[in-house]
């Protein structure tokens, strides 16, 4: 195959890749096998887009011919797009929500909230990045915010600990929740993590004793909580941030007892079937508003978060003030009751 | 069967498990320390070995009834059964599992609550039965829980929990997850009133239920060498590719660190029990 950029130095080159070999590297980097910063499913996508940004760099001359080519090219893609999203398998959705450019807790930050004052350290023996947390404030109401981390570059992935917290970042979001209950701040929480870190040390500090604390506090917390799943909820490691009022999700974000991978090696002694175990585990928001596990699905933009991560802040933004708004004038003895009915109506059981 | 087996005249083969003339199940081997030990003596001792006091494993029925005085158990709940509601299916149906686990144990799911007296005084006490799909937490579990606190809540009566289990039950999907919250909640409207809940860990307990009412007591006690935490060591020398310390995430280890109250042997729990839940409810001894 042959470069398809026609600006090509190289154009005897043979790419391995199908994006253009010429592409300005910031964007694309020719790697083995495929363009990282895309999906295997979003192959075709990149290949379009890539033709739109090589007909641009082409287009200074006769601009006219080349505006109508990339308009049509455009609708192409967005068809292309909508024919694939329509169609996704849980285990694509499970890609998506880990997909490397998906926006993260700290890029929702600023676009989702007025102000953001984090406040570190639980107090007892370190800070844990893997969690943040602090004072905030969305469409001028006072909250706390609690969410998880997983890092962009590598430095900062290994800083955060691929968001996957240890006891001590549990004890920070507890000591936050307390703090919030104490001043009266709803609480809203981002859950994204592959699950609590399984280390030496972890287990030396108590990884399950800080995970259940806060399944207990936040079941009694007597301000508003609303949780929201925004990529990855990753089993226990999910739920110590996440249980609350309403559990929101995002469309494409995947909420799981264990991951696919996990799952498929246990239960087909093979890793390589959690695409099967992705199907059968019943993990995307779809799935659990029909089963009636997370009260609200908020829609994606088109070919998910990251291909528009601004619109998709604006709709989740829309979504906590209207789920706040909703919680706000409950009395606080009734909201921690109807919760706890909330909590005990989640079971498949039945009566024989 | 092998050509060779084949070859032999019938009279001679014997089928697969040779015939016994021992019943099954009288005589048993201790793992710790190999010793042979009398099946009847091994059960009246609770399964503890005489010989090294090793802790075998001990079936959730059994535990029950050596906790309350003889002939006070009943059984609560008993009605509630699983219900695959995800249609779960991986190698085998969830369903088939369920119907296997259910044929070998003679129980409808992994816990089983009950209230009875223990020294006179009212108790309620639940245990997971790790022979049925590994003690996992699934719905009828998380229910039976949070109905047994419930009902302890009501009637002011103290609950005792023995786990025995690998954590969530998968098969459920995010429903067994679900049960972590459901059960901790109910633990924590417990603790609000100040009816206590004593964890007894056993060997083993790990992921969901050690990460939910495994560590809520106000009581965390521990059965000697009991593996206990929240992943498995397993998954922990995947993680980190080191092996582990000897004795790494035991009983004696979480004593150390911090993590229980005490280690308590099995022949002892019992007396234990009653004089420290009498002290907690200000009784007379």
């Amino acid at each position: 195959m042959r470069c398809i950029g026609s600006r090509c130095a190289r154009p005897g080159l043979t790419p391995v890749s199908r994006a253009p070999c010429c592409y300005p590297a910031a964007l694309f980097t020719i790697r083995l096998p495929m363009n990282p910063a895309f999906l295997d499913f979003e192959q075709p996508i990149a290949e379009l887009e890539a033709k739109i940004q090589e007909l641009r760099f082409a287009g200074q001359g006769n601009a006219l011919n080349i505006e109508e080519e990339i308009g049509k090219l455009k609708d192409k893609c967005r068809q292309k797009t909508q024919a694939i999203f329509a169609n996704l398998s849980p285990w694509q959705i499970a890609q998506l929500a880990r997909h490397p450019q998906r926006p993260h807790t700290i890029d929702y930050l600023p676009l989702v909230f007025d102000e953001f004052h984090e406040l570190k350290g639980d107090r007892h023996y370190a800070d844990d990045p893997a969690i943040i947390g602090g004072l905030a404030r969305i469409g001028g109401r006072p909250v706390m915010f609690i969410g998880q981390e997983k890092g962009r570059d590598t430095k900062e992935k290994v800083r955060r600990n691929f968001g996957m917290p240890r006891p001590e970042g549990y004890r920070k979001a507890l000591r936050l929740m307390q703090m919030a209950e104490r001043f009266g701040l709803p609480l809203l929480t981002f859950i994204d993590t592959m699950g609590a870190y399984p280390g030496v040390g972890a287990e030396e500090r108590g990884q399950s004793e800080a995970i259940a604390k806060n399944l207990e506090v936040m079941a009694e917390l007597r301000v508003p909580i609303v949780c929201t799943v925004i990529g990855e909820g990753g089993s226990g490691g999910a739920l110590a941030i996440g249980v609350g009022d309403r559990t929101l999700m995002l469309e494409y974000s995947i909420y799981s007892v264990i991951s696919p991978e996990g799952c498929a090696s246990i239960l087909w002694k093979s890793s390589d079937r959690a695409r099967e175990a992705a199907d059968a585990l019943g993990i995307t928001s779809a799935r659990l508003l029909q089963l009636g596990l997370v009260d609200q699905v908020i829609d994606e933009p088109l070919g998910g978060a990251h291909r528009d991560p601004a619109a998709m802040a604006a709709s989740l933004k829309d979504a906590l003030l209207r789920a706040l708004d909703g919680l706000d004038r409950v009395e606080a003895g009734s909201l921690v009751e109807a919760r706890y009915r909330r909590l005990r109506g989640h079971g498949s059981h039945k009566i024989e | 069967m092998s050509w060779f087996s084949k070859l032999m005249p019938s009279r001679i083969r014997t089928e697969g498990s040779a015939k016994r003339n021992v019943p099954e199940g009288l005589w048993e081997k201790c793992p710790a320390c190999a010793a042979v030990l009398y099946g009847p003596e091994l059960e009246r001792n609770l399964r503890v070995c005489p010989k090294c006091s090793h802790h075998m494993s001990f079936g959730a029925r059994k535990r029950l009834e050596a906790l309350f005085d003889p002939g006070t158990l009943s059984e609560i709940d008993a009605n509630l059964a699983p219900f695959d509601a995800l249609k779960f299916r991986d190698s085998k149906r969830y369903r088939d599992r369920l119907i296997a686990s259910q044929r070998a144990t003679g129980e409808k799911d992994a816990l089983i609550s009950a209230k009875g007296l223990l020294k006179g005084r009212s108790l309620i006490a639940s245990a997971f039965e790790f022979a049925f799909m590994g003690g996992s937490m699934g719905s009828v579990v998380g229910e039976r829980f949070a109905r047994a606190a419930e009902r302890a809540l009501d009637e002011r009566v103290p609950l005792v929990n023995f786990s025995a289990t690998g954590g969530a039950r998968m098969q459920e999907g995010l429903f067994s997850l679900m049960q972590m919250a459901k059960t901790s909640a109910a633990l924590a409207r417990m603790r609000r009133a100040g009816v206590p809940f004593v964890s007894v860990l056993t060997h083993p307990t790990t992921g969901g239920v050690s990460a939910s009412l495994g560590m809520l007591g106000d009581l965390n006690l521990a059965e000697p060498q009991a593996l206990i935490g929240f992943a498995g060591p397993r998954v922990i020398e995947q993680t980190v590719r080191e092996t582990l310390p000897e004795g790494f995430q035991r009983s004696e280890f979480l004593v150390e660190k911090g993590a229980i109250d005490a280690i308590v042997d099995r022949r002892e729990l019992r007396d234990k029990l009653a004089a420290m839940l009498a002290i907690l409810q200000r009784q007379a001894a």
